[in-house]
């Protein structure tokens, strides 16, 4: 019974950390699925995210759900901002060159927080007050219960609004071929930088989450997150939105479930491993297929 | 019969390609002109110059009196001229009814959309079978009648066809001929890009053929037909 009560609860552990996963890899699913772009300095959105929540708590007194807005805007401007001054003058370059300018913009944020902020981490207000809810003998707190839901409903707005609304068509069309879209009098650019605010806003919903279950927040926090999110994408099947979401819950819980029964210090390592497994067994992913084009 | 769409004086570049030479071309309301040439003639090319998915080096190009090279590409459509690119371009992981919402993207108005929907499916059957399904599962003919259903549904003036006939059986490629015959019939003014010359001059009107980016010939399209250098060069006779 014990060891059953303590497999769940490294489940929920695993689904928390899952779901922020998650969020940050349909970041990189939609940009990537939009302009086949891997957006090295997604990871680092979530830093930026983490810091305007911060100072918008401590600094500025704001309650967190205001903070987290503030960081929801601030995050998608720098998403826009970052694909109009560094990407879009390579629309039309090799991928290397946009591969290696992504690592760049990644580099000069890192850099830009450590000048202003230190590397020294700053603690994270506890915001979360939502007392432990008990299931039979499992306790789950009030942090892990809010993260759950609350990257649950993005993601179903997430999925509502590609699937249904005029724009959400607008960004599916430009991602399967931009320039039949611009026939239809789609436009591309705005469509763009819609999806980059977009996926840099989840970015900022997933810092708040993340330096709400782990409150420390520094220039480096979102290299790593990034990197396992990234991972989470490819496994799912990189540019596709449930592939996402599927890859970051699975990451979250394979993660969660190592760090229980095989070695804490391992986890990273079988995170990785995955990537590698990925690549080699089916590089397209879970859901990733080949689409057959009639000619 | 006004002139619906002017061409004048057209040049393309690729790099340091030339690809289209001076170029003037005109289609009056109601009319299908035919473009005919080789591969390689430049023909894709001009259609994607009018469309605006290519910039022109120099020329001038109007769509009743609008001058189009002063438009972005992503508005031509809201000008009434709608393109059936070459290999179709289908959404193919989009429904058949979410690509003939693509084609009245730009329209505001809901109930427009679905009536015209409508239309369409009464004259493609098979596509309302099919609504459902993701494009890409539809037989080639299927997708290109979904190609040319999504130009209807952008509620154009004028709509240029880019290679129709294109991988398909001949039976086929005389269905889509059918229809395009029955769109001007109802109308609509059409500029008809075709390698199948044959084909391409029995149904339309004024015809201009294409050598290596110029004009070399241009005339009634029935004259074309019975014209010993495009008989031998494009009829195969």
């Amino acid at each position: 019974m014990e060891q059953v009560v303590m497999f769940l609860k490294q489940v929920i552990n695993g689904v928390q950390v899952g779901s922020i996963y998650a969020l940050v890899a349909l970041g990189y699913t939609m940009v990537y699925g939009i302009v086949k772009l891997l957006n090295f300095a997604h990871g680092d959105f979530i830093m930026v995210g983490a810091y305007i929540s911060l100072f918008a708590m401590t600094g500025a007194g704001m309650p967190v759900w205001l903070a987290a807005v503030i960081a929801v805007a601030g995050c998608a401007l720098l998403g826009v901002l970052t694909e109009k001054i560094a990407y879009k003058p390579l629309r039309n370059s090799p991928k290397l060159s946009v591969l290696i300018t992504a690592i760049g913009v990644s580099l000069f944020l890192q850099n830009l927080f450590l000048i202003l902020f230190t590397s020294s981490p700053k603690p994270y207000p506890n915001t979360v007050n939502i007392p432990a809810v008990n299931v039979g003998p499992i306790q789950i707190s009030g942090v892990t219960l809010v993260t759950i839901v609350l990257s649950a409903v993005s993601m179903i707005a997430l999925q509502l609004f590609v699937k249904k609304t005029k724009m959400g068509r607008a960004m599916r069309a430009v991602s399967e071929d931009a320039q039949a879209a611009t026939l239809m009098g789609v436009n591309v650019n705005h469509t763009i930088s819609l999806t980059f605010a977009v996926g840099s806003g989840l970015a900022a919903i997933a810092a708040v989450m993340y330096c709400t279950a782990y409150p420390m927040v520094d220039p480096y926090m979102g290299s790593m997150l990034g990197l396992k999110a990234f991972i989470a994408a490819v496994l799912g099947g990189i540019g596709i939105i449930p592939g996402a979401m599927l890859g970051g819950f699975a990451i979250g819980l394979i993660e969660s479930l190592t760090k229980a029964y095989i070695s804490s210090q391992l986890a990273d390592a079988v995170v990785f491993g995955i990537l590698i497994l990925v690549l080699l067994i089916k590089p397209a992913g879970i859901f990733g297929k080949n689409v057959g084009e009639k000619v | 019969m006004g002139k619906m769409l002017d061409v004048q004086e057209l040049n393309v570049h690729y790099g340091s390609i030339h690809a289209i030479r001076d170029i003037s071309l005109t289609v009056n309301e109601g009319e299908i002109v035919s473009l005919i040439g080789a591969n390689g003639a430049g023909k894709t090319t001009t259609l994607h110059t009018i469309t605006g998915i290519k910039k022109a080096t120099s020329g001038r190009i109007f769509l009743d009196g609008k001058d189009l090279m002063a438009t972005e590409p992503h508005k031509i459509i809201t000008m009434g001229m709608a393109h059936v690119p070459e290999g179709r371009h289908i959404f193919s992981q989009m429904t058949v009814a979410e690509n003939l919402e693509m084609g009245a993207f730009w329209l505001k108005d809901k109930s427009h959309v679905n009536k015209e929907m409508e239309k369409v499916y009464a004259q493609f059957p098979r596509l309302k079978e099919r609504y459902k399904q993701a494009a890409g599962t539809l037989s080639g003919g299927e997708q290109q009648m979904l190609a040319i259903g999504r130009a209807i549904m952008s509620k154009p003036k004028i709509m240029l066809m880019d290679e129709p006939s294109m991988g398909l059986s001949p039976l086929l490629v005389k269905e889509i001929f059918e229809i395009i015959k029955q769109l001007n019939q109802e109308g609509m003014t059409i500029l008809l890009v075709e390698q199948n010359a044959k084909m391409a001059l029995s149904i339309a009107h004024h015809a201009y053929v294409l050598e290596t980016g110029k004009i070399v010939l241009q005339g009634k399209a029935s004259d074309m037909l019975e014209n010993d250098n495009v008989r031998k060069a494009y009829l195969g006779a």
